[in-house]
């Protein structure tokens, strides 16, 4: 279908051309007409896949159904308005000297190529593919990360890509075996990776291989998820890169993550007949909800904070599909959204407040609201959001998956609540100094793009208070193709 | 205990009793032509033998009875082994005296008594040999001890004859624990039988020594004894390693036919093992001696490696 | 020939985990890096052998991909960068080399019997190497975890790619082609990086010491 040639094709050539040209002026502008085009393709597709519904494409090797052109189209939102931000904040970090004109060039080529890996691994039918542009994604951002060449952004980027490599070999090793178990179901010559071939086949896969295969491929792309005991990457990666980037990193990439977790669920659970998925789901989502919420209350650096705030959201989202209800699927998909949306809406402000105060360290940072009462304003209704407030969409997801664990998982609840508290406390506790009191900090030369920053905040709050009802329905397939 | 088989064991006894220094000097011809030195001659051992049974023999006043039997006992633990490792027959009548692990109990007998006697005397340089000995012995031998081990669980039984047997009749099957446990055993040996890496045998630095500085006190008739069971070491343990990584040639019992054929077969395994030892030495250089363990350790591992990989592959 | 394939696969699984554990147990880069292109080089063994016996051109494609990266390629770029970067000296550990082998040997133990159900489903001629592939990636894992330098850690994590190919290749005789050519190019461009890398790390640090690249902790201002 034409709009997937678009989708995938605008960041690529978008990509080749920015290597060339984006240490110019107008590259910026470049950058953010590409990634328009990109998702202008991917509202044409949501289009054609809500009228026809799922379909293979392409020799079958890309598969569009409700689940991943909803996720398709937030990725290219949240690109957009990322691209739309990065303008003003990379002129200021050129005028500071922090980037080169080869740098500004890498940074552009790598952001639509970076667009382009997970829109790859989220539009395509086959398993091992998802691997390639899940380890294509790692690479892409490594070098983003690393863009400043201070020694601490090496030191991050180095961890991020050893550690992430490391991690994404286990679940390499767990596709393998689920080939394996393709291999002796449709036999040598019709075996395949295909998501939808494996899915029609499903319950005849053998239990032993899947079970472990499963393991290896929660392991591995878990760490790209962020799981804890896995997550050691993460904070770094996210704090030292341009902020753009942590934008993305935490609002996107740990989707695409989530993802092809998901789609490995629905086959282990069609083969298994047990819960133990699930199980495994719940667990990983609740020891990381609980760890990054207490190690939140350490964290001196605002990046580093609102990253390990991600942790902890991504480990909700994990238990929630880990318990496989389609009210928690539901909860879970919806989390999803608006955690993307808040997140990178709090990293945009974040950002701004960073660049005017010169430095993350939160103590550091005061009376944002007296400096530029927009970034203020920004930053307070964002982390309002992000820590579940109404009538913001997060608490609805939030409340969604909180009621569920209480009548489904009763022994869980306790330890949410407990996690989601004490995040509260902490993330209020250390912006509200930020945003109020006094302040000697200067504004910036270049007014800050604050709009991408509303428009997420209204479509976080939009969702809290009324789900359109294609979006709704939209949901409820999505959630019902996750086998609930 | 059959008429062939006693004459089996005889010849058997009777061939590394006078190959054994041949083995020796073939070792140490190849490795100084390889380092381009001019070689004394293969038949040096056996000149070396022949002067020292002529001397006088001198042994320290305060020395113990102990001191004057280890050589004795040594030589014997030695001579032993190498009659129950099939060399050339697997008809042997002493082999149930002792399987693979009592092999290794002999090497151990033999060890401890010639490291006693090293301290009888009460020289610095004897106490620092038996230590350094003892050391190499107490990580060679569990590592020994395994290499066996991967051969009887793929033959099924400790017993020497019966290891050679089975491995010689079985049609071609490369084992890859083999490979693991061939690599240790080679480790293993080059330990045991002071060569380098471990334990260079022609240092006259005393602090460098292991094997040595055992026998710094011996003369005569008891060094003769000594360096002999030396020869019968390495010839054991050469004799070993071709029973259970090459045991074609090696005549059944009841064929007097094939064990003539197995000696020229013995003599031409023996005589490539020999240069591959001196390659061997040629090409490593000595180790500090806090090395040595990890030496060792890693064939240890190695061999253990080799049983797991045994039981992974379903064999034995 | 046939007959003797599976054995034959068996040693070359055999001899890429010695090779695994003399890398662990290596001291020095420059000898790290050939045992690397020997392990590379038994690999591509194992697979144009598979790809004889079992008649599939792919393993023949996936064996010369093999070849032309992990033995010709990267090791020459790894030489040169070692030449370049002049770390040809000795490597530190963070464990002493006999921990290290006991550690080895406690994870060869914990992924062979991973494997031995797994194996034994297998329809593959060589299904009893997933055990060895999986111990040679967990050990690979060790090593980079273990080393306190850069180069070693890269070439873990390549050692670790070696692996699992080779699990791909016994238990499933390869993966589908596009799979296996998008791997290939993630692990070069993923060299190509890392590569990069140590020269800035080198640059900014002075020595490429992974010690250096821990200051960044929680609690840092």
């Amino acid at each position: 279908m034409n709009a997937l040639a678009f989708v995938l094709g605008i960041p690529l050539l978008g990509s080749l051309a920015l290597a060339f040209t984006g240490h110019r002026p107008w590259a910026r502008d470049v950058n953010v007409a590409f990634s328009f085009g990109t998702f202008v393709a991917a509202c044409f597709l949501t289009a054609h896949t809500i009228a026809v519904g799922p379909e293979t494409l392409w020799a079958q090797q890309f598969f569009i159904d409700p689940l991943n052109v909803f996720l398709v189209t937030l990725t290219a939102f949240v690109s957009l308005t990322t691209a739309i931000f990065s303008r003003p904040y990379m002129r200021v970090e050129q005028d500071h000297g922090k980037m080169t004109p080869p740098r500004m060039r890498l940074y552009h080529s790598m952001y639509q190529l970076f667009g382009f890996t997970m829109l790859l691994g989220f539009t395509t039918n086959n398993l091992g593919i998802i691997w390639v542009a899940m380890e294509a994604a790692t690479l892409t951002t490594v070098l983003l990360v690393s863009v400043y060449r201070t020694s601490a952004s090496l030191e991050a980027a180095w961890k991020y890509f050893i550690l992430c490599g490391v991690g994404i070999a286990q679940a390499l090793f767990g596709t393998i075996l689920l080939y394996m178990a393709a291999d002796k179901v449709l036999g040598a010559e019709h075996a395949t990776l295909l998501w939808t071939s494996l899915n029609e086949v499903k319950g005849q896969l053998d239990p032993t291989i899947v079970t472990l295969a499963f393991v290896f491929l929660l392991i591995g792309y878990g760490t790209k998820v962020g799981l804890v005991p896995l997550h050691s990457w993460l904070p770094d990666a996210h704090a030292e890169g341009p902020t753009p980037v942590s934008a993305v990193l935490s609002g996107l990439l740990l989707n695409v993550a989530m993802y092809a977790v998901l789609r490995c669920k629905v086959l282990t659970d069609g083969a298994l007949g047990t819960p133990m998925a699930g199980e495994l789901m719940m667990g990983f989502g609740l020891l990381s909800v609980t760890v990054a919420a207490f190690f939140l209350s350490r964290q001196k650096d605002v990046k580093r904070m609102f990253s390990y705030s991600s942790i902890e959201h991504m480990g909700l989202i994990t238990f929630a599909f880990g318990m496989g209800s389609p009210l928690a699927n539901f909860a879970g998909l919806l989390h999803m959204t608006v955690h993307s949306l808040v997140k990178s809406a709090i990293f945009f402000t974040v950002g701004h407040a960073t660049q005017k105060a010169g430095t993350q360290v939160m103590s550091e940072i005061r009376g944002l609201i007296k400096v530029n009462p927009t970034v203020g304003w920004g930053l307070m209704l964002g982390v309002m959001a992000i820590l579940g407030m109404p009538p913001f969409g997060v608490f609805a997801s939030e409340f969604l998956i909180l009621t569920t664990a209480m009548r489904e998982q009763p022994w869980a609840a306790p330890f949410l609540f407990l996690a989601l508290g004490v995040a509260f406390a902490s993330i209020l506790a250390r912006v509200l100094p930020m945003v109020f009191g006094d302040t000697t900090l200067k504004a910036l030369a270049h007014p800050p793009a604050l709009l991408p920053v509303f428009v997420h905040l209204v479509l976080a709050l939009v969702l809290g208070l009324y789900i359109p009802p294609y979006l709704n329905g939209w949901y409820v397939q999505a959630a019902s193709m996750l086998g609930g | 205990m059959t008429a062939m088989g006693v004459l089996s064991q005889l010849l058997a006894l009777v061939t590394a009793l006078l190959l054994a220094p041949l083995l020796t000097g073939w070792v140490n011809q190849w490795r100084h032509w390889l380092q381009n030195k001019s070689a004394p001659g293969v038949l040096q051992p056996y000149r070396m033998l022949h002067k020292l049974f002529k001397k006088e023999s001198l042994v320290a006043e305060h020395a113990s009875q102990l001191f004057r039997m280890a050589p004795y006992v040594k030589f014997g633990c030695m001579l032993l082994a190498c009659a129950i490792i099939p060399t050339l027959s697997t008809d042997l009548p002493l082999s149930p005296a002792a399987d693979a692990i009592a092999l290794v109990g002999l090497f151990a007998l033999a060890r401890v008594f010639i490291s006693l006697a090293a301290m009888d005397i009460g020289t610095a340089f004897g106490s620092l040999g038996a230590r350094r000995e003892m050391l190499v012995g107490f990580l060679a031998e569990p590592a020994l001890l395994m290499v066996l081990f991967c051969a009887s669980m793929i033959t099924r039984s400790t017993s020497l004859t019966v290891i050679v047997e089975t491995l010689a009749n079985r049609e071609l099957a490369i084992y890859p624990s083999l490979l693991l446990a061939g690599v240790a055993f080679t480790m293993v040996s080059l330990a045991e039988n002071a060569r380098v890496p471990v334990d260079n045998p022609d240092t006259h630095l005393e602090l460098t020594m292991i094997h040595e500085a055992l026998i710094l006190e011996y003369s005569a008739r008891h060094l003769a004894l000594l360096e002999w069971a030396a020869s019968l070491k390495l010839f054991a343990y050469s004799c070993i390693g071709l029973a259970l990584f090459f045991p074609w040639g090696v005549a059944e019992a009841g064929t007097p036919l094939a064990m003539l054929l197995a000696l020229p077969v013995l003599f031409f395994k023996l005589a490539l093992g020999g240069m591959a030892m001196a390659f061997i030495e040629m090409v490593s250089a000595k180790m500090r001696i806090f090395r040595v363990p990890e030496f060792l350790g890693t064939a240890f591992l190695l061999a253990v490696i080799g049983l797991l990989v045994n039981v992974l592959l379903g064999v034995g | 020939m046939t007959a003797f394939a599976p054995q034959f696969i068996n040693l070359f699984a055999t001899l890429i985990l010695l090779l695994s554990f003399a890398m662990i147990s290596q001291r020095r880069i420059v000898s790290l890096i050939n045992l690397f292109a020997i392990q590379g080089a038994a690999l591509v063994a194992a697979s144009f052998l598979l790809g004889y016996v079992t008649h599939q051109p792919d393993l023949y494609v996936s064996g010369a991909l093999t070849l032309v990266l992990k033995v010709l390629f990267i090791p020459w770029m790894l030489h040169r960068l070692i030449r370049r970067l002049n770390v040809r000296w000795d490597v530190e550990t963070l464990l002493n080399i006999p921990t290290t082998m006991l550690v080895g040997i406690g994870l060869v133990i914990f992924a062979f019997s991973l494997a031995l159900p797994v194996s034994r489903l297998s329809d593959s001629i060589a299904g009893g190497s997933l055990g060895i592939a999986l111990a040679c990636v967990l050990l690979s894992f060790m090593m980079m975890i273990t080393r306190s330098k850069a180069v070693p850690q890269v070439i873990g994590f390549l050692s670790m790619e070696n692996g699992l190919i080779f699990a791909a290749t016994t238990v499933t005789n390869g993966m589908p082609m596009i799979v296996e050519f998008g791997i290939a190019l993630d692990v070069l461009v993923g060299v190509l990086i890392l590569g990069v890398f140590m020269f800035q790390i080198r640059e900014k640090f002075d020595s490429l010491d992974i010690h250096n690249l821990e200051t960044l902790k929680d609690d840092q201002t």
